[in-house]
């Protein structure tokens, strides 16, 4: 991990250098404006991801109680000497801003220390090891939405108040007040309990040492059917809807009519013209919905009982192993912000207008709400 | 409204007059609780365990013999002071927010706005996880903690109104007669506000609802043995393929209020709404 860091910075180093070596004439302009940018927003990255680990330290400090609860003022053995020396040894007899430093120095190292749990581990480790669950599970989530979603809201579009475009309302309104985790509960009865096609919950099956390895596929992606199902429904409601809505906008420019005009095929115009431009607000919409599943991904994973990021979370907060919160909080707000980032790069990419006036955090949605 | 009456406008506010009904008909059964309940809520009773659904239980009873049906009446109350109040405190820090940000613009704009988008970022829901498993699970600390993290649309909505309406005749006018700055926001500028603001408002009270019943599932919201919707699922989990009536009513009111506060926002944004609907 370190590794990477490390590398990632000798290559910004790197090119950082390599402009500054060519002649200040002939240096090209959009480089020169492209690193300007990338500077302030790297800047503005930064100033975020420390606002939000300094609110969430003081939240969770500041909150009565205390992790050494637990074992101390809950257990008739341990007297107040007891719960001293365990603050001392999890460095909570500290002011609170020297711990925040000392935890900030240990972050710069990547290192967010050690649960506070029986088992001792290095935060880092026990994170890393329930990532790749949740991060697959969404990723699955966003790929499938997408490719739902957008046929879906095109199509609607196409024919405003017609059959599909009321069909597909009823089913958005339905699926934005459907709380997921009691749509699970149904497809749990009815898939699990009644006609038993599906496992209940859990990632892996009791048998599954002994299973193949097409036979192990076999068996997670029988477990995640539910899960991922469940997940995707949630946010198709959301993202078609917007499509649909983007969709519509753009149906009623100019530059269609023109198309329409000059005779191109109705298929040519939409799926060509119309939908080049509706797609792009739907990538900041992308990265706008990360922060909402993650947050899902507690109920999810608690729900199914599957050992990714959420239960880990769930977990800690319930036994207030302050490193490990402290930790998931970091890397929930690291991928959010990458969220956001990618969303506005891969918007400026897509877009040569959009490429002067970059900015974090759903610019693109408050410049829609605006217009 | 023209002649036709009610029928006219039963088929041209569809979503305003299916919404209204919906939400009407939980208010009412949230207010009229403590009367219509057949049952105590909280009252075990050991000779009526896991009934099904019978005249004298309409919803059956739970694992320790109380009615649900009781117990529903009561959870609907829940989800109406979590919606109202949670986005009371929303609309209200989003509205001084976006006034100010609107009106002042430049650097009390730019540091406002800015703090918008870090809320933004936010892991919103392990954070709200976190405050309110450390703060002991409350319906005060469930409403404050949901306020204090949804204002943010609340904000951009009304600076976007307030930058448009700062330039309006009427209220340079205001301006030139001498008004103070808090009277020309809150007399001029923030009732023409209003329209856009209650739509998110009635969205608003919608996702509160959700994200309350999500917590009390977890185990963190409202505690036992009171009961709120969110937390009688949770017997619909411990009782699954034995009781389906446990889960099936508590999530379908879930669902139908939420519907309901959509299909309102939706109905009232139509109807208010001066630019083109979508």
């Amino acid at each position: 991990m370190t590794f990477w860091f490390g590398l990632a910075l000798a290559l910004i180093a790197l090119c950082a250098g390599l402009y500054l070596l060519l002649p200040a004439g002939r240096r090209p302009a959009a480089a020169a404006d492209l690193a300007g940018r990338l500077l302030r927003r790297g800047a503005w990255l930064f100033a975020v991801f420390m606002g939000i680990t300094l609110v969430c330290f003081l939240v969770i400090h500041l909150a009565p109680g205390s992790p050494t609860d637990m074992q101390t003022t809950l257990n008739p053995l341990a007297d107040a000497d007891a719960q001293r020396r365990l603050a001392e040894l999890y460095g909570l007899d500290k002011p609170l801003y020297e711990q925040y430093y000392l935890w900030l120095k240990r972050l710069a190292r990547l290192d967010f220390g050690v649960s506070m749990s029986s088992d001792s581990r290095p935060v880092m480790d026990k994170i890393l090891e329930r990532l790749p669950l949740t991060l697959g599970l969404n990723v699955t989530t966003l790929l499938l939405t997408l490719l739902l979603s957008i046929p879906i809201g095109v199509l609607a579009a196409r024919r405003r108040g017609g059959m599909f475009d009321k069909a597909t309302t009823l089913f958005v309104f339905l699926g934005f007040a459907m709380p997921g985790f009691w749509l699970a509960l149904l497809l749990m009865v009815t898939f699990s309990i009644d006609l038993r096609w599906l496992p209940l919950s859990g990632l892996t099956s009791v048998d599954y040492a002994s299973l193949s390895p097409t036979g192990k596929v076999l068996d997670v992606m029988s477990h995640l059917a539910l899960p991922i199902f469940v997940s995707t429904f949630g946010s198709l409601a959301g993202m078609s809807r917007f499509m649909r809505a983007s969709m519509l906008d753009v149906l009623q420019r100019d530059f269609i009519l023109t198309a329409r005009a000059k005779g191109l095929p109705e298929r040519r115009v939409l799926f060509r013209h119309a939908l080049a431009n509706a797609l792009l607000p739907m990538i900041t919409i992308l990265g706008l919905s990360v922060p909402g599943l993650i947050g899902g991904s507690v109920i999810l994973e608690y729900i199914f009982a599957l050992p990714g990021m959420g239960q880990l979370f769930y977990n800690a907060v319930m036994a207030r192993d302050y490193p490990l919160i402290m930790g998931n909080l970091v890397l929930g707000a690291v991928l959010t912000l990458a969220g956001n980032l990618t969303a506005d790069v891969a918007y400026g990419l897509a877009d040569p207008r959009i490429r002067a006036g970059l900015r974090i955090g759903g610019a693109g949605l408050r410049d829609t709400e605006e217009a | 409204m023209r002649g036709a009456g009610l029928l006219y406008v039963l088929k041209s506010r569809t979503l305003l007059v299916l919404g209204a009904f919906l939400v009407g008909t939980m208010t009412a059964a949230a207010l009229a609780a403590p009367w219509a309940a057949p049952f105590d809520p909280l009252a075990i009773d050991p000779d009526a365990v896991l009934l099904e659904p019978s005249a004298l239980h309409p919803f059956g009873t739970d694992s320790l013999g109380r009615d649900v049906f009781a117990r529903m009446l009561h959870g609907a109350g829940v989800s109406l002071r979590v919606g109202l109040i949670s986005v009371g405190i929303s609309v209200s820090i989003g509205t001084t927010v976006g006034l100010l940000a609107g009106w002042f613009r430049g650097l009390v704009d730019e540091c406002l706005m800015r703090f918008v988008d870090v809320m933004l970022c936010f892991p919103t829901f392990f954070l709200i996880l976190a405050v309110i498993a450390f703060l002991e699970p409350s319906l005060t600390n469930i409403m404050v903690v949901i306020g204090l993290t949804s204002w943010m649309g609340a904000a951009r909505l009304v600076r976007a109104e307030t930058l448009s309406l700062r330039e309006r005749e009427f209220v340079q006018a205001a301006k030139l007669a001498g008004a103070g700055t808090a009277r020309i926001l809150f007399r001029h500028i923030l009732p023409n506000a209003a329209a856009p603001l209650l739509v998110s408002a009635t969205l608003g009270v919608a996702g509160a609802i959700l994200t309350e019943s999500g917590l009390s599932f977890l185990g963190i919201g409202v505690q036992y043995p009171f009961p709120s919707w969110g937390n009688i699922l949770i017997e619909g989990k411990e009782t699954l393929g034995v009781a389906w009536w446990l889960s099936l009513f508590p999530g379908l009111a879930i669902l139908l209020t939420v519907l309901g506060y959509n299909l309102l926002g939706e109905g009232l944004r139509d109807l208010l709404d001066r630019r083109a609907s979508r």
